[in-house]
């Protein structure tokens, strides 16, 4: 294997990139010109790690942005024309069929609030609403999105008044870095709609019976697809049994005031803290 | 993910055309095993054919009994009031299945054809049978916690992990498909999946081109609907494959069993009907003695691997523990 920076010949490559760029021609250019980047990040799984990546950076090279949609052919049967309704309105993209809904709305269309976590359908950060449902996004086609309505974590407030779910994060501190939180939200949104249409779960006792008021634990099992790193678990039930509930619940915390500011400043002798 | 040719049929007169589908296209639904297996490059379709938009979402009374749309998702089945009232044991094992989102896509003809599969299948950098014929087992001297322990071959160890597909053994569903020709078939389900033998890259015995168009069930496994009950056991409480899973069903006169099914899911490639315990338990009167017995004889015939032999005692206990509920007596 040459150094980071050499040129990189056909020898260069694994066994798995031979055996790639035999079965698919067309990445032998992208696999050599990746060369550098591949080297640093992947030395123990070369070959798949390149599969995946180069077939995503294809993918996404070939995703027709809105503003060219009119005027963009279709080119053939490996490139599909869909039309879906997006936070209430209605979006054209000519898409490789290859794209997932999550790489669409982030790459192509610059809607960064919906979060790629695992992108193998395990961690729910990707959660959205299709037709109302949460789904995941990572397992979306987004050709298959043809006269179906998508809502993302952008489409949830109404202009600028938070959706209750929204507001009841904030307020239950329901989370820490962040990065599950749009998942969690539009889950939690669409889980409340089922739970309104009497749908039981896992842990109802009589499915026979359509469950009415949930349960914290019935919250965990249904919000169970949403996996948080940071622990935010408690903040979460919290926020989603008050919304759920209508039992306003108080709020176990508040932006210090200046004053406080001021004594820790002088306590720990720093500038700030 | 390699490039594929994608097609999309929303009508029963294109139903025509999928007569024109070769050995190397899949049907897809809601995607949620495939596409993830396409991404880790396990899956390799040169064609897709998007099927969710034709017309088999409906779940409706028959005379037989019930028939259940290939396309309705799993939540939609869960929690229809004539599944709920007369096929609980049904709903119960959906949904200790999976999480809500993926329940919101997964179809139930999709939800029979997920694969039956182990982390070296996932694993294009090991050795697989299922997936790469006569590459040899990775997981048979392996790591094999998860794997099977009845109905095994040298040639593939995997279980399959849905939890739908054991309760309609329990409930003798029957699948009905639609042939390339447009004919019919009906195979019970019973008959559907199948055990690796030699050839583990065969999941199931549908035949290329087929597509499932509906579940029945059948009206006299309603008998079953007061005392049934599906029990997983798993690593963490939601959200997780079983370690071994049970679908317990009793039909009862009295406090006399006519009817028992017991179906045992992830021990084996496919839905594992514990007939000995089966055989034990119909006559008899309810008692827990009776259920510890039966639970016993479930597993006298396992043969387990190097780091699953729990699963027999824990297996055991399972049963007892899902006919215990399933007779109200816990």
């Amino acid at each position: 294997m040459s150094g980071p920076c050499g040129n990189s010949k056909v020898e260069d490559l694994s066994e798995d990139e031979r055996l790639l760029v035999t079965d698919m021609p067309e990445l032998a250019v992208l696999l050599h010109s990746r060369r550098d980047f591949l080297v640093h990040t992947a030395a123990g799984s070369l070959g798949v790690f390149a599969a995946d990546l180069l077939a995503t950076e294809q993918a996404l090279a070939q995703v027709e942005f809105p503003a060219h949609a009119a005027s963009a052919p279709v080119t053939g049967q490996h490139v599909v024309q869909v039309t879906f309704n997006l936070n209430g309105g209605s979006q054209t993209m000519n898409v490789d069929p290859r794209v997932v809904l999550v790489d669409a709305l982030r790459e192509g269309l610059a809607l960064t609030g919906t979060k790629k976590g695992c992108d193998q359908g395990q961690c729910g950060a990707c959660t959205v609403l299709v037709d109302g449902q949460r789904v995941l996004s990572c397992l979306t086609l987004t050709a298959g999105l043809e006269g179906r309505s998508v809502t993302t974590i952008e489409g949830i407030a109404q202009e600028d008044q938070l959706h209750p779910v929204q507001a009841a994060f904030i307020k239950h501190d329901a989370f820490q870095c962040g990065y599950c939180t749009p998942g969690q939200i539009c889950s939690a949104v669409g889980m409340l709609a089922e739970a309104q249409r009497g749908h039981v779960s896992h842990v109802t006792e009589n499915v026979a019976i359509p469950a009415s008021r949930l349960s914290d634990d019935e919250i965990r099992e249904r919000m169970s697809g949403n996996i948080c790193r940071c622990g935010a678990y408690p903040g979460i039930v919290a926020a989603v049994q008050e919304v759920h509930s209508g039992r306003r619940a108080a709020q176990l915390w508040e932006f210090a005031p200046q004053t406080r500011f001021a004594s820790a400043t002088k306590e720990t002798g720093h500038e700030t803290v | 993910m390699r490039p594929f040719e994608y097609v999309r049929v929303d009508n029963t007169s294109s139903l025509a055309d999928l007569t024109a589908i070769t050995s190397n296209a899949k049907f897809m639904a809601g995607g949620t095993n495939l596409l993830d297996l396409m991404k880790e490059d396990v899956e390799r379709p040169a064609r897709v054919v998007d099927i969710s938009g034709l017309p088999l979402k409906q779940i409706q009374r028959i005379h037989s009994g019930l028939s259940l749309g290939a396309l309705a998702t799993n939540t939609e089945t869960a929690n229809h009031p004539l599944v709920r009232e007369n096929y609980p044991l049904l709903t119960q094992a959906i949904l200790a299945g999976a999480s809500g989102q993926l329940r919101n896509m997964a179809t139930n003809g999709g939800n029979l054809l997920q694969r039956t599969r182990c982390n070296y299948f996932y694993d294009t950098a090991m050795p697989c049978n299922k997936r790469d014929p006569g590459s040899g087992c990775g997981a048979r001297e392996g790591l094999n916690k998860i794997h099977a322990i009845f109905g095994w071959s040298e040639s593939c160890v995997a279980t399959y992990p849905g939890d739908m597909a054991n309760a309609l053994h329990a409930l003798n569903a029957i699948v009905r498909l639609r042939e390339p020709n447009g004919g019919e078939r009906q195979v019970p389900i019973a008959d559907f999946h199948r055990l690796p033998g030699e050839t583990p890259e065969q999941d199931t015995n549908l035949r290329q081109g087929e597509l499932i168009v509906a579940i029945k069930l059948p009206v006299s496994a309603a008998a079953f609907s007061g005392h049934s009950y599906y029990l997983k056991v798993r690593d963490r409480a939601s959200y997780a494959f079983a370690m071994v899973a049970v679908a317990a069903a009793l039909d009862i006169d009295g406090d006399t069993i006519r009817q028992a099914r017991v179906v045992l899911g992830s021990v084996a490639h496919m839905p594992w009907r514990a007939v000995e315990t089966e055989a034990i338990l119909v006559g008899q009167r309810l008692d827990p003695a009776l259920f510890q017995r039966a639970s016993l004889a479930a597993f006298q015939n396992a043969r387990p691997l190097k780091h699953n032999a729990y699963k027999v005692e824990l297996g055991q206990r399972a049963v007892a523990r899902a006919l215990m509920r399933a007779a109200h007596f816990a």
